[in-house]
């Protein structure tokens, strides 16, 4: 056999697994509540931990007395983790923390600590930038070719004012995890995006060896980019154990405290001149800019987005607010670009008196895939009867309900994070494949079975799968959709492996040697002619009585052809209004993604139905309200924080872009691009209905209502 | 949630028998929807929960004499399913869908959904009924997007939950309370109180009495309902009209118009019902009563846009009430 094994994915044409729609195979599990998650875990001994927060948005805790708590019947420990003189710079911020045999006594008792505090001056919102005084931080600004010069020469200028709130992550299971530290080692049963990389971030902050810490995790309810680390709540979930008695302590955070401590989207605002000439070419950008991610600060979306217009000047600012921090959000910094960017290029077009379809395609010279975005601007303007319903800004049947369509279009990096694969062929015909990743719900489960069924040319039911174990060789953690890239050139490479050694040991029997032979529908055979063949069963047995044990390897940096980056999308929004109530509603969403080879088109698919439905959350429902009397998070619920209901979402069509030319580019993950561009979609389609720009978004009646009283006054 | 005394009653005297005198020491658990929550986030705190769901006297509906009775644990599910409901009283059934949660709707009773507390985000964040902090009221400088823009002059800002208030008050209906010593009974419209200082409550019922029967006479009115709701899943109205129309041919007599969602009580638009008397229900005649029924709101920072969609569900439920 060759020195250098062949790991590429075989021919389009040739798969018989892979490519082949797939149900997910723990859909069962799940739908019938087998699946057990960390938030189920139960047994003997079980302590929860819960925390105490504090209720201002900027304070010093001048006083703690725990005494009382420690005293409650069921209460194991209580711990302080915001001593006297501790400033607190967020509500929700951690004060203490309490262990106890039920969850009821565990939150009575944090009712008896008694912390003073002395109340200190907050700053909770951002979107007036006049009033955020010191807090606000500008980062210098940015000029490029020469905006002065552009504007003077433009046929348009059209100047608008555009916001994105923060928002929260929400996922179905709350953050939290099951820690257990006995002796001088530590399960952890968390609900994590990290299973491989947990345990060495907890570790550095409990200073256990790393090796002592073992992780697993078989389900996760959703991260969403919320769930890397260890967290506060995963930290003193082990020191409540180890205080303890080494009991294991259950320790997820309420949806109110999670809303606000676990992690958010970043704001932004922004001020922005756009320039062109008739024949819709964007000449110039100039934005003022400002956002907030919390109190550190951060979410700087990098516009204009995707069209790197010739002459731009740009200001941007972070807020520093008394919130809790911002964590990557399914799209880190683009939905918020996207939001900006696309949204003024509409109403460039609607100023010009242009199809905004035509805008966009015109300066597709300034993306870095101009060919991609034109067959998905054409298809997608296919699947969404664009050029029957769209009609120029404003001009919506008569009646008060009207309907409008809208576009924006999105990028995003993605790849194949490091991830190491074992694959075992045992002499009795069973194979098991062995990596530290999860599923976040996903698919990936379903896509590495694929993989491996497809390379051994197994049946998909014939691999077991063990994924979510610390023991297992590691993988990265599932973000910034890079997992699907990973594990499946990972699982390629080490089946390929597998087989090769398997192929090794049949070929003499076969009378020939390895390089002659394939491994397809559940035979090992001569290439060419299947008469020379063992069932693969039969071939397993000449291994005697030694499995093959063999590894594959994914290097980020280095993918070997197996998977890549970068990726085009088009999404389209087709709306109606009802411009006596301000209510949209969706009629359709279009979704045209490019996405490289597609290993199971069912779970693809699924993946870009979520992140529409996430964008049509963030469109219509989804906002932190934050009040700066009080410095509260008012709405750390799911009553005033909305998210869609099936009722709400419409329908939603979905097309992934397979074509051989794709295909050549291996696995390139798609959650993240998924769930970009129909926010802006959605406003755009809005202001295509209504004639009139919402500025800020959730699309709220109030807004709506208010920008048609801005149109008519 | 506290720890607390758990009573599971067969009859209504027991029940009866297990309250107290004073708001707090005792609540009552209907579908717990509302009572559960508010327990869990402390905002209740009762020593002793009666759950009234095990008495049988309590629930069913039945045509009487004065009107159909609808037992107080009836759920909103079995209100909407309920035929003479839907054929007679579209008004009611269209409220109860629009609590547009299957579960809720399964769990959730008649009785509760006049007893359930305010949904204003102050009080649930603890700032209390009124919602002040150090004295001060937060709604008329704070968040008061979803607050009320009638009956708003203070010291309450808060919009009333109910859903099926502002139907049962259009239609007239009463409610039956009752005590260990004592039954009576209370019209809807007398029902819901502005509460005027932090320890009262938005409802005429006392500590010691349970909320046992609602009755909505035939009067043989047309009637509807209209909500504005932003989601169709479970949503909170923003604003929502019930008319009941008494018509002579094809003019309306007399009509009762009732707002919700807008007032800390369901508002009846009395100004809307004299705008329409006399007059057939043509777009142009509900507008002009839409426009009566808001002429006094009065909005805070926030919600001017509350007064559109009030009217819109004005003119919106007449148009729906003389529909064929």
């Amino acid at each position: 056999m060759p020195d250098t094994p062949n790991y590429a994915w075989p021919e389009m044409d040739k798969r018989r697994v892979m490519g082949k729609p797939t149900k997910r195979v723990d859909g069962p599990m799940k739908s019938t509540g087998r699946a057990k998650y960390a938030s189920d875990f139960k047994q003997e001994g079980l302590l929860y931990g819960t925390l105490l927060t504090s209720p201002h948005a900027h304070a010093r805790v001048t006083s703690i007395d725990t005494s009382e708590a420690e005293k409650l019947p069921g209460v194991t420990k209580v711990r302080t983790m915001a001593p006297p003189g501790t400033e607190l710079m967020w509500e929700g911020q951690e004060v203490a923390s309490v262990a106890a045999t039920t969850e009821e006594i565990a939150k009575s008792a944090l009712r008896l600590i008694k912390v003073q505090y002395e109340v200190l001056p907050h700053l909770v919102r951002e979107d007036d930038l006049s009033k955020a005084g010191a807090r606000a931080k500008p980062a210098g600004e940015q000029v490029k070719g020469d905006p002065d010069k552009a504007f003077q020469e433009a046929d348009a200028v059209v100047e608008g004012h555009y916001g994105i709130p923060v928002i929260t992550h929400c996922c179905l299971e709350p953050h939290g995890n099951v820690v257990e530290w006995k002796g001088d080692h530590v399960n952890l049963y968390p609900s994590t995006q990290n299973v491989s990389g947990i345990g060495g971030d907890m570790s550095n902050a409990i200073k256990v060896p790393v090796t002592n810490v073992h992780t697993q995790m078989q389900y996760v309810g959703g991260g969403f980019g919320s769930k890397f680390s260890s967290d506060s709540w995963g930290i003193e979930a082990a020191r409540l154990s180890k205080d303890s008695g080494g009991r294991p302590v259950k320790f997820f955070l309420e949806r109110s405290t999670e809303l606000m401590i676990a992690g958010n989207r970043p704001s932004a605002f922004a001020n922005i001149k756009i320039a062109g000439k008739k024949d819709g070419t964007i000449t110039a950008w100039q934005s003022e800019s400002w956002a907030t991610g919390g109190f550190g600060g951060g979410g700087s979306p990098p516009i204009p987005y995707v069209f790197d217009i010739p002459n731009q000047r740009k200001n941007h600012t972070a807020v520093s607010t008394n919130c809790g921090g911002a964590r990557a959000w399914r799209a880190p910094n683009h939905q918020q670009a996207c939001y900006l960017t696309d949204s003024a290029i509409e109403d460039l077009a609607a100023k010009l008196n242009l199809d905004p379809l035509v805008v966009f395609e015109k300066n597709l010279g300034l993306t870095a895939r101009a060919d991609i975005y034109r067959a998905q601007l054409h298809k997608a303007a296919e699947m969404i009867d664009w050029q029957k319903l769209w009609h120029p800004r404003g001009q919506s049947d008569p009646g008060p309900v009207k309907r409008g369509l809208g576009l924006a279009i999105s990028t995003w990096g993605g790849g194949g994070h490091n991830s190491q694969c074992r694959t075992n062929i045992n002499p009795d015909g069973t194979v098991e494949v062995e990596l530290c990743t999860q599923d976040l719900g996903t698919g990936t489960r379903t896509i590495i079975m694929m993989v491996a069924a497809e390379t051994l040319g197994l049946p998909l039911g014939a691999i077991t799968l063990r994924i979510g174990d610390s023991i297992l060789p590691p993988s990265g953690a599932s973000g910034g959709s890079t997992t699907v890239g990973g594990v499946s050139s990972s699982t390629r490479k080490a089946a390929v492996n597998a087989l090769a050694k398997l192929l090794d040991k049949v070929a003499p029997s076969l009378g020939t040697s390895a390089d002659q032979l394939e491994a397809v529908d559940g035979r090992i055979q001569m290439k060419g002619d299947p008469s020379k063949s063992l069932t693969w069963k039969a071939a397993c047995q000449k291994l005697g009585v030694n499995r093959v044990s063999e590894m594959g390897e994914n290097n980020q940096r280095n993918p070997g052809g197996l998977n890549s980056s970068g990726v085009g999308g088009v999404q389209m929004a087709d709306v109606s209004v009802d411009t006596e109530t301000g209510i949209v509603r969706i009629n359709r969403a279009v979704a045209v993604q490019d996405i490289g080879l597609v290993i199971n088109p069912t779970t693809a698919e699924s993946q870009i139905f979520g992140g529409c439905i996430m964008g049509i959350c963030a469109a219509l429902y989804e906002e932190r309200i934050m009040d700066q009397q009080t410095g509260r998070m008012l709405n750390p619920d799911m009553e005033f924080n909305k998210l869609a209901g099936i009722g709400d979402i419409g329908e939603i069509l979905v097309h992934l872009d397979i074509t051989p030319d794709n295909d050549k580019r291996g696995p390139v993950g798609l959650g993240e691009p998924a769930a970009i561009a129909l926010i802006t979609a959605i406003g755009n389609a809005t202001a295509n209905a209504i004639g009139v720009r919402v500025p800020h978004i959730p699309v709220t009646p109030n807004r709506v209502l208010d920008a048609l009283e801005r149109r008519n006054a | 949630m506290q720890a607390f005394e758990y009573a599971n009653p067969a009859t209504l005297q027991e029940a009866l028998g297990l309250l107290g005198t004073r708001w707090g020491e005792t609540e009552v658990l209907a579908g717990g929807t509302d009572q559960l929550s508010l327990m869990k986030e402390y905002l209740a705190t009762p020593k002793r929960l009666v759950n009234i769901k095990g008495i049988k006297d309590l629930g069913g509906i039945q045509n009487t004499k004065t009107g159909l009775r609808i037992g107080a644990t009836v759920t909103l599910e079995e209100l909407v399913e309920n035929a003479e409901v839907r054929k007679v009283f579209p008004a009611l059934a269209d409220a109860a869908r629009g609590v547009s949660s299957p579960q809720m709707r399964n769990m959730g009773t008649v009785g509760g959904d006049l007893c359930q507390r305010p949904r204003c985000w102050y009080f649930r964040q603890g700032f209390g009924l009124l919602a002040t902090q150090d004295g001060k009221a937060l709604v008329p400088n704070g968040e008061n997007r979803y607050h009320a823009i009638l009956g708003n002059s203070g010291p309450a800002y808060f919009v009333s939950a109910s859903s099926l208030g502002p139907a049962l008050v259009a239609l007239g209906a009463k409610v039956r309370l009752a005590s260990s010593s004592a039954h009576r009974e209370v019209a809807v419209a007398k029902f819901f109180v502005t509460p005027q200082n932090e320890t009262s409550r938005e409802i005429a019922l006392l500590p010691n009495e349970i909320l046992t029967e609602i009755i909505v006479p035939h009067e043989g009115m047309k009637n509807a309902s209209y909500e504005v709701r932003q989601k169709e899943a479970l949503d909170w109205p923003l604003a929502t009209a019930s008319v009941a129309l008494r018509m002579k041919g094809s003019t309306v007599a007399s009509a009762r118009i009732v707002l919700g969602h807008v007032a800390p009580t369901p508002w009846a638009a009395t100004q809307a019902d004299q705008a329409l008397a006399g007059k057939a229900v043509t777009p142009e005649n509900a507008e002009e009563a839409a426009k009566a029924a808001v002429a006094d709101a009065k909005p805070l920072s926030q919600n001017a846009y509350k007064v559109q969609l009030a009217r819109v569900a004005v003119k919106r439920a007449l148009l729906e009430a003389v529909k064929a």
